[in-house]
């Protein structure tokens, strides 16, 4: 089992859940972050004072999957999210020690599909 | 020599600054339904206006607009007020200051361009909207302002009434926004994804500012704190009641719930369609004004406007132009002398040629406002480009145009 994180533009989602969709990976957590990575930020002005450097918006997947999914999903998102400009984002793969539904207190590869 | 009313004058100075908040009013209107990313260019858009055009208006727009001709528009006799004084100036308005009409008069020019930016919210760099709003307020709004209220428009020498403003303001900018809707084409993956208003709050917010705003709009149209006066603010009153109900029953028809979002939307429908007839109709009539304008309107933003296909952001053509015309067709029907001996009688009291009047003005309006806009956005469009591009589309336009956000993430 592994825990997929990707960090992706906020404009990218609608296409991403649609390439995760069609790749039927269906179960993913959503949140909005702040952040930035090679990219510089942005400047903000407020009343004539600059500032420089400010996180930009992003957001964050979690997604648990069973080991044949970790390829479509990977593949999944770098299709939807991939504008080929600084800021697109990374994609983390963790290894997933345990994963159990709450509602039936099942474990493992069957709690997470 | 005409005398100063001081009641007159105290209404119609109070109206003025009545309507001055409907502008920023339509600011949280239209605010609310964008995504969060956009909201403060539709603020500063608003804004901005009520700053560019009450200097323009000062400067020549009023003398184009009101100044005595026959012709085109109106004179330039009145080049930043010259002549323009505390005099009462008969023509218009016998009873008070001059310059208590003219600033009256400044706030529709304000608020009229200010309804088209709803075409095409979250995709228009701020420089253009700056040229275009400039250039319509001189090309569209001024003459047609000149035609149906201007001493020598042709259109008011025909006799067509309009009360208010639904020609003058809701016919005008509601067509453009359709002109513009249609040319700078859709945003940016909305097949995909409609984005959802994200403050209804705040378009409910707006909402009330805009009926609260109306009473001046409508009732201050009378220029006089006299008895037409008071049947506009009923009638205005009514037909936001209607509009707002009209559309909650249809909601619940068609989708099972109301919605507050609907609600408003009615309400706004119900008044633009009244303001051309509020002073020279009665009460029931103003019932069926305000029941039919959100039945079109709802027809016009949920029914015809997904199959055709444009872009029409936040519906300002769906609303404003529609029941706007709507409402300049039913002055023609409802209208009474009864009510207001210095209007007409319309079609129901016998007298179909009224009728024929509006239908003509609405047709010459909406030709001249939609070619001219479409002249005016190619222009702006050829010279420094009408559209932000994709990226600053995608990363909104709050932080792209003016380097500033709404809301932060923390704290």
């Amino acid at each position: 089992m592994k825990l997929i994180v990707a960090i992706i533009q906020p404009h990218k989602l609608e296409e991403v859940k649609e390439k995760l969709y069609k790749a039927e990976v269906n179960l993913i957590t959503v949140s909005e972050v702040l952040g930035h990575g090679q990219q510089k930020g942005v400047t903000e002005i407020y009343r004539g004072a600059k500032e420089t450097g400010n996180l930009l918006r992003k957001i964050r997947l979690e997604i648990a999957v069973n080991e044949s999914f970790v390829e479509p999903t990977i593949k999944a998102i770098i299709k939807g999210a991939q504008t080929g400009n600084i800021g697109d984002g990374k994609i983390f793969v963790l290894d997933l020690e345990r994963c159990i539904r709450i509602r039936t207190g099942e474990e493992g590869s069957l709690a997470i599909g | 020599m005409n005398t100063v009313n001081t009641g007159d004058t105290a209404w119609v100075l109070i109206s003025a600054a009545l309507v001055m908040l409907m502008t920023p009013g339509l600011a949280f209107f239209y605010g609310g339904m964008v995504r969060k990313k956009n909201i403060l260019s539709i603020l500063m858009q608003c804004f901005i206006v009520l700053c560019l055009l009450s200097i323009q208006w000062v400067v020549y727009g009023y003398s184009i607009s009101f100044a005595p001709n026959d012709g085109f528009w109106g004179g330039f006799q009145w080049f930043c007020l010259n002549g323009v004084g505390v005099e009462p100036y008969p023509d218009y308005a016998a009873t008070i200051p001059h310059q208590a009409f003219m600033i009256f008069q400044a706030m529709f020019a304000v608020i009229t361009p200010a309804l088209i930016l709803g075409a095409f919210a979250e995709r228009m760099k701020f420089s253009s909207f700056l040229i275009f709003i400039l250039l319509w307020a001189t090309f569209v709004y001024a003459p047609v302002c000149h035609w149906v209220w201007g001493t020598g428009g042709w259109l008011k020498k025909l006799g067509v009434l309009d009360f208010a403003g639904g020609i003058v303001v809701h016919i005008t900018a509601g067509i453009a926004a359709l002109a513009t809707a249609l040319v700078i084409g859709k945003r940016k993956n909305l097949e995909k994804n409609i984005p959802s208003p994200h403050n209804l709050p705040f378009v409910v917010l707006g909402t009330a500012l805009l009926w609260f705003g109306w009473f001046g709009f409508n009732a201050g149209s009378a220029l006089a704190a006299n008895g037409i006066a008071v049947s506009a603010f009923v009638a205005t009153n009514t037909a936001a009641a209607a509009g707002g109900l009209s559309w909650a029953l249809m909601d619940l028809i068609r989708n099972g719930r109301t919605t507050m979002f609907g609600t408003a939307s009615g309400a706004v429908a119900g008044l633009a369609a009244v303001t051309p007839g509020a002073g020279f109709i009665s009460v029931v009539p103003a019932i069926a004004i305000g029941l039919v304008a959100s039945l079109i309107c709802f027809i016009a933003v949920s029914v015809i406007k997904p199959k055709l296909g444009y872009d029409d952001s936040l519906d300002a053509f769906g609303v404003h132009c529609i029941s706007g015309t709507w409402g300049v067709l039913a002055t023609g029907l409802f209208a009474s002398k009864l009510v207001n001996p210095a209007g007409a009688d319309g079609l129901f009291l016998g007298n179909p040629k009224q009728f024929l009047i509006q239908l003509i003005a609405v047709g010459v309006t909406l030709v001249y406002a939609f070619a001219v806009t479409m002249i005016i956005y190619k222009i702006v469009d050829l010279t420094i480009g009408v559209r932000v591009d994709e990226k600053e589309e995608a990363m909104g336009l709050d932080l792209t145009q003016h380097h500033e956000r709404a809301y932060t993430v923390l704290e």
